[in-house]
């Protein structure tokens, strides 16, 4: 068959079916095709001119329009309903308890050296100015000074709103920060937990040592709960993606790259989760001074024994792929 | 080959290709969401430098929402193109070549700070000359790859010229030749075409301006004119 006949045969198909994809189902006037017999006959059709050699105009054509069509056949709908619920009550803590090790690491690269320095500068007055300037220094002390009436700043609503946008911008940007860097062979998040871990570290000691522990206590305990255990678990996750270009074991780096990162972003929605939360308690509820110092030291406990018991127990039971199965 | 075809096999035995934008176009179109992002930023900051500190704190986590989550909102939602990408016909893309999913676009796009370490873009430069399709570190652990829109080609035309049938013996590969010079002949200039139909002149026996004609006649004839 010549090429111009085999134009004429199939141009209305494809001049229909090009119509209907550009408009696309919000024109009601037109019928829909039936889209995937449309589109097996459009690629039989492609095959075939191909194999003619037909120009490449005509192939170029053929080619686009089975693209559209493609895209419209394999679009991908991932957001069902439930997806959300389910993975806040089993599937992130399930995620989390499947990288423990990762977690455990980070939590140890995030934790020691905060212990370390938090030591040294309690014993030590001058450690301190070796990660902050004397500004920066004399600046959380006043915020944390007893005899301020209100915390630090001046708190009125509004202010609070000021720093729920500060707390989300800064300490959300640090966690996607900590979890990105890791995929340079996770030097990045190594780099970002111990950093973060001195900084802290220091602060806690220079504060415990200057004795303002009846305001700086009870204002980190609430929102720190889920802040530094966010942190941590963006570190794991930028370790897990580190780990698999390290030793991509049976996987060539690319694909093992792959793997990994559908694990790690389990547990990246989570943190991100947790951080809006624990901005939200930094902003709105830990600096609130006029419940006693007792109640929220309280509250902040019950917090880390909350978010504890949610990664222990959380989502155990239930086989989760029939759970998945059963859901969908 | 050196060329930046990218080719995909779908479950139905066909080839789908694509061409892989390079480097320098997307720059480009980074600079223009850059800039677009940086406008809306000013826009608010004006907007907002009324609301006093709740305006500050408004802004702030606009600012976070565009530095963050500005690329992942276009690309899923418009087509794989963000505002830049659109200026210079480039899409994101699946490599599977299917519109990209919340899921790919998030990561890639988180991704980007460690594609901008140590300094502008360095990293992720590097990763992309160092494979096929261009991809920077964010694509390579999303499976995704940027790619250029194709424009809708305009309707075929061919040359002015009655059919006429070819000499016998013509190979398939001649055919082809001819067919595409036929094809090509508003993208070439005239005298290029004729420079072209020169070197068939032992074949054709004529030469110049006729010998042109006739290639001409030959290709409509293979096409199927009648």
């Amino acid at each position: 068959m010549k090429q111009q006949d085999f134009e004429q045969r199939y141009g209305e198909s494809w001049q229909r079916l090009e119509q209907w994809l550009r408009t696309g189902d919000t024109d009601s006037d037109r019928p829909a095709p039936d889209l995937p017999v449309a589109y097996r006959s459009l690629c039989q059709q492609l095959a075939v001119a191909k194999e003619r050699q037909y120009t490449n105009q005509l192939i170029e054509r053929l080619n686009q329009l089975v693209m559209a069509a493609h895209h419209r056949v394999y679009r991908q709908q991932t957001l069902r309903r439930n997806t959300w619920v389910r993975y806040l009550l089993a599937g992130f803590p399930r995620a989390v308890r499947e990288q423990i090790r990762y977690v455990w690491l980070a939590a140890a690269l995030f934790v020691l050296p905060a212990l370390v320095m938090g030591i040294g500068s309690y014993h030590n007055d001058a450690l301190i100015y070796a990660v902050m300037s004397p500004e920066q220094v004399l600046q959380f002390e006043s915020m944390y000074d007893p005899g301020n009436d209100v915390m630090g700043r001046e708190r009125g609503s509004d202010s609070d709103l000021q720093m729920f946008g500060f707390y989300i911008k800064n300490n959300i940007g640090i966690a996607f920060r900590t979890f990105a860097a890791g995929i340079l062979f996770g030097l990045g998040s190594i780099f970002f937990l111990v950093f973060n871990g001195v900084y802290l570290g220091a602060v806690f000691g220079h504060i415990t040592r200057v004795g303002f522990t009846t305001t700086f206590y009870p204002f980190v305990i609430g929102h720190g709960a889920f802040e530094l255990t966010a942190i941590v678990l963006a570190g794991a996750a930028g370790l897990r993606l580190g780990q698999s270009l390290i030793d991509p074991g049976g996987h060539r780096r690319p694909a093992a790259l792959r793997l990994a990162s559908i694990e790690a972003m389990k547990i990246v929605y989570g943190t991100f989760l947790m951080l809006v939360v624990a901005a939200f308690l930094e902003a709105f509820w830990s600096s609130s001074t006029e419940l006693g110092v007792g109640v929220r030291v309280a509250v902040g406990s019950i917090f880390w024994l909350l978010v504890f018991a949610y990664f222990a127990l959380a989502g155990r039971g239930g086989n989760p792929e029939g759970e998945a199965r059963h859901g969908s | 080959m050196l060329d930046t075809a990218y080719n995909v096999e779908t479950p139905e035995g066909i080839d789908l290709r694509a061409q892989a934008a390079g480097p320098v176009p997307r720059i480009l179109a980074y600079a223009v969401d850059v800039f677009y992002r940086s406008l809306i930023l000013a826009a608010l900051g004006i907007a907002l430098a009324f609301a006093d500190r709740a305006g500050v704190g408004i802004w702030l986590l606009c600012s976070f929402l565009l530095e963050w989550f500005y690329p992942v909102f276009f690309e899923v939602v418009r087509g794989g193109q963000t505002p830049g990408k659109k200026a210079f016909g480039l899409m994101v893309v699946n490599d599977n070549l299917t519109p990209i999913s919340w899921s790919a676009s998030l990561l890639r796009n988180l991704l980007r700070f460690a594609d901008f370490l140590p300094f502008g873009y360095a990293a992720g430069t590097i990763a992309m000359t160092l494979n096929r399709d261009f991809r920077r570190l964010g694509d390579l652990a999303a499976g995704t790859l940027v790619v250029y829109r194709q424009q809708n080609s305009s309707e075929r035309s061919l040359p002015q010229a009655a059919p006429l049938a070819p000499p016998r013996g013509l190979l398939m590969q001649d055919q082809l030749a001819i067919i595409s010079l036929a094809e090509r002949h508003r993208d070439l200039s005239e005298a290029r075409q004729r420079e072209l139909a020169e070197l068939l002149q032992p074949v054709t026996g004529k030469s110049g301006r006729d010998g042109l004609h006739y290639l001409h006649a030959v290709g409509n004839w293979l096409l199927g004119g009648k």
